[in-house]
């Protein structure tokens, strides 16, 4: 007799557990791991060739800020390039959080598809027009007759002189990464520990004086604003070796093409 | 980190059940609803963003593709129609939450995308305008927009499910009857009409 309700309880525990493991996400792409500047999952190119591009690419970030990667990919898991590319994009987060500034080359050889993901701050820069035009004007003749390295290199290079040709945008924007790289204080939260602490002194004080033989207790902790997870720091690009994506996101600016 | 004598006020610790409240408060959803509210309204400004870029750019398109092709005027009064069409559709305020006016959005948009994509059929039987300079660019400004679009879209109808989950499901929906009796769930582009295949800009 008593039991019943308890049976039911099971199974409905049961069905419960059922739907909180069963929906798992269904087209989502598999990612390959950022493992540098340049990601080489089809192994079109040889080590000089991932050791240079590297380089490359790191001079124009510390020249530039923005973050270039180039990967090539052995499959697009049925997806298309655009729809693949942009997801790629946002999943390593290359460019910084607040500009954006990300730019990735993507190769598929096997579906013979080439791609130049535009991070959502950079479009104004590398627009459609202009990543349509390096990937027609120097990659596609080079992928045609089998040279990917050759290829990919023009292609990195076609994008670094348009990220970097116009000197006084190039300025504006460098100069808006090193107040970025200041280290903010948050004044907000300066204001409310000092109103905080203030209010708390004034407080003792009073009652101190209005009723001194009530003293004790212990100290008490006050979390607030400002504690936790530091957020928005920047990506450790560089120094230490690793790298690493900066949450940029996008939109789908840039260019494909095929051959 | 930070250590004081415990005061005895009674207003110290009124304050200090209030902060504690609020604090725990946010961390058992009470502000989900809002904050997917927004995100949604987010994605959709992007939506319209990208449908107002596709709009400016199809009057050039039309000028250039005529130097070539006069002759296919049909095709081009219908893009011209069409986009006159959904540049006019009255949006009003409440578009996001009224399927009628949704749908006429949505309708609109279809069509100029129908329209835009006979005329680039045509195109490639011209083979002087499909060299020309000027219609290049244009066609990989039209394809990256059209990219862009089908992202943003994406993006709209992600923020949505989100946010129309949250006000139907337990928790927010116990928070939506309390706080938020005003939130609505929000339109949705639909399934048949997103498996619709983009009209794609070849070369």
């Amino acid at each position: 007799m008593a039991s019943t309700p308890w049976r039911f309880g099971r199974i409905l525990f049961g069905f419960a557990l059922l739907l909180w493991t069963g929906p798992a996400a269904g087209a989502e792409p598999v990612y390959p791991q950022l493992t540098g500047r340049v990601v080489d999952d089809a192994d079109l190119l040889s080590a000089a060739d991932i050791a240079e591009l590297d380089a490359e690419l790191k001079a124009l970030e510390d020249k530039s800020s923005d973050q270039v990667v180039v990967v090539t990919l052995p499959s697009l898991q049925d997806f298309t390039i655009e729809d693949y590319g942009y997801q790629l994009g946002r999943h390593w987060g290359i460019g910084t959080e607040e500009k954006d500034n990300g730019v990735l080359l993507i190769v598929a050889p096997n579906e013979r598809k080439v791609r130049i993901e535009v991070g959502r701050g950079l479009e104004p820069i590398l627009t459609d027009a202009m990543s349509k035009v390096v990937i027609n004007g120097a990659i596609l003749p080079r992928f045609r007759t089998g040279d990917y390295a050759g290829g990919i290199k023009e292609g990195v290079k076609g994008i670094e002189l348009l990220l970097t040709g116009d000197t006084a945008e190039l300025a504006e924007r460098v100069k808006g990464r090193h107040d970025a790289d200041d280290p903010k204080i948050d004044w907000l939260v300066v204001i409310f520990w000092t109103l905080i602490i203030l209010w708390f002194i004034w407080i003792s004080l009073r009652s101190t004086q209005r009723s001194a033989y009530r003293r004790g207790g212990g100290p008490i902790f006050i979390p607030g604003p400002g504690w936790g997870g530091s957020g928005g720091s920047d990506w450790s690009g560089g120094n230490g070796g690793g790298f690493s994506g900066g949450g940029g996101s996008f939109g789908g600016g840039g260019a494909s093409g095929n051959w | 980190m930070l250590a004081l004598t415990r005061p005895r006020s009674r207003t110290v610790s009124r304050a200090l059940i209030l902060l504690i409240a609020g604090l725990a408060l946010a961390g058992c959803g009470i502000n989900t609803i809002p904050r997917l509210q927004e995100r949604a309204k987010a994605s959709w400004s992007e939506v319209l963003n990208q449908y107002q870029r596709r709009a400016d750019l199809i009057p050039n398109l039309v000028e250039t593709v005529k130097g070539y092709a006069a002759q296919e005027s049909k095709v081009l009064t219908e893009v011209i129609e069409a986009r006159a069409k959904a540049t006019q559709v009255q949006l009003p305020p409440d578009i996001l939450t009224n399927p009628d006016a949704f749908k006429k959005f949505q309708d609109a948009q279809n069509q100029l995308s129908g329209a835009l994509g006979r005329l680039l059929v045509v195109t490639e039987n011209y083979p002087d305008l499909k060299s020309n300079q000027n219609f290049l660019t244009l066609q990989s400004q039209l394809e990256g927009t059209e990219n862009r679009i089908a992202i943003a879209r994406r993006d709209y109808i992600a923020a949505v499910q989100d946010y129309n989950t949250e006000i139907r499901t337990i928790p927010g929906r116990w928070w939506r009857a309390i706080l938020y009796p005003d939130a609505q769930p929000m339109q949705n582009f639909t399934v048949a009409e997103e498996t619709t295949k983009v009209p794609e800009v070849k070369f």
